[in-house]
């Protein structure tokens, strides 16, 4: 059943800004920052076992210009920040950054003389992933959550404003845990 | 501790050639350690890569160790091996804070190169006559040499302003 049969006899009202961003959140082209051992996992999730095209994501450019989504994948060190604030500011907008693993979130279990203590000290983050590795399955995850922002507020790393942040910070002040799950399981249908 | 010390071939040969500059020296299980005087080390290592006797070809790993409370307070230790004569040896060099200075062995084996510039990195020790002894894995710009024991364990010289970071986290919550 293509489209062609869907709208038949009828047409479709939207706004130019929802087809923008759903456009914009199944052709995210990614450029992989990778720096440590993360990058393995980035292989795993990358390759056709999770087929991360379901998602659109799967072309990675190797070069920062021809992409919108970049992931850091592993531990950046305080030699490579300038590098990896470089290839951001390269980057044409909009662009989103994704966090990748614990090292890149955090700083991981290196609190010491040489590593950056997370990625949002240099560039804006929008979607962080947890584990060390995170399993393709949590890659996976964090492209829909990325998609969900794509798609509800457009180009929100430009601004540095976080819509999403400040939301979700409500709803978890504010609402039972199981609630919130509901919620959560339901803004992903 | 055992009282007999058992002399390796090599330290006996150490030994004889170099009696002044031997500070000490143990063996265990057939793997020789000799603590030489630093003043030395251009001359032993020679020693070591030309004697029939020690051939030693490889040189295997340079690094240093900061005892903190101990004067000296540094001790540089290499590990060669001869692959013709399949024996191997630990040397160890003691080296003052106020005086950080030992003679590189960069003319002997040119592996060393990237050993001496990573110990300087990261302890300081100055290796004379190394050809471009500059930091190897810090940048330019990095005060003090993090590997000391003096050095505080999280202090961190951003290169870039780092952004300022709300906390990710509220503890609160539950
Ligand atoms: S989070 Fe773990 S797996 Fe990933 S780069 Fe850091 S140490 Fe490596």
């Amino acid at each position: 059943m293509g489209i062609g049969t869907q709208f038949q006899d009828g047409f479709m009202v939207t706004k130019v800004d929802s087809v923008i961003n759903w456009s914009r959140k199944f052709s995210l082209f990614s450029y992989p920052f990778v720096t440590a051992c993360c990058g393995m996992e980035y292989m795993a999730a990358a390759c056709s076992h999770y087929d991360i095209s379901r998602f659109g994501a799967e072309i990675p450019r190797f070069s920062p210009r021809q992409a919108d989504l970049l992931f850091v994948v592993g531990t950046i060190t305080h030699k490579m920040a300038p590098v990896l604030k470089r290839i951001y500011d390269q980057m044409p907008d909009p662009k989103w950054v994704v966090a990748f693993g614990a090292c890149a979130s955090s700083g991981g279990f290196y609190q010491n003389y040489s590593v950056v203590q997370g990625i949002d000290r240099i560039v804006p983050v929008d979607t962080y992933i947890a584990g060390c590795p995170p399993r393709p399955e949590a890659v996976l995850d964090a492209i829909i959550e990325l998609q969900n922002r794509i798609q509800d507020h457009g180009p929100t790393g430009l601004t540095g404003i976080n819509p999403l942040q400040e939301k979700e910070a409500q709803r978890l002040s504010s609402v039972n845990p199981q609630e919130t799950k509901e919620k959560l399981l339901l803004s992903r249908q | 501790m055992s009282t007999e010390q058992s002399i390796g071939q090599l330290t006996q040969l150490l030994q004889q050639q170099f009696p002044k500059a031997i500070e000490g020296f143990h063996d265990h299980r057939g793997d020789e350690t000799i603590l030489v005087d630093r003043k030395e080390i251009l001359a032993i290592c020679q020693f070591l890569k030309d004697d029939e006797r020690c051939k030693m070809e490889m040189m295997i790993d340079l690094t240093a160790v900061d005892y903190i409370n101990e004067t000296p307070r540094f001790e540089v230790v290499y590990h060669f091996k001869s692959l013709s004569l399949d024996h191997r040896l630990r040397l160890k060099a003691r080296v003052p804070e106020d005086d950080c200075h030992i003679d590189s062995i960069h003319a002997l084996w040119m592996a060393v190169d990237w050993y001496e510039r990573e110990c300087y990195d990261m302890y300081g020790i100055t290796f004379t006559h190394h050809p471009n002894l500059k930091r190897l894995l810090m940048y330019d710009e990095f005060e003090g040499y993090p590997l000391r024991k003096d050095y505080p364990v999280d202090k961190q010289q951003p290169r870039l302003e780092l952004r300022e970071v709300h906390e990710r986290y509220d503890y609160e919550r539950s």
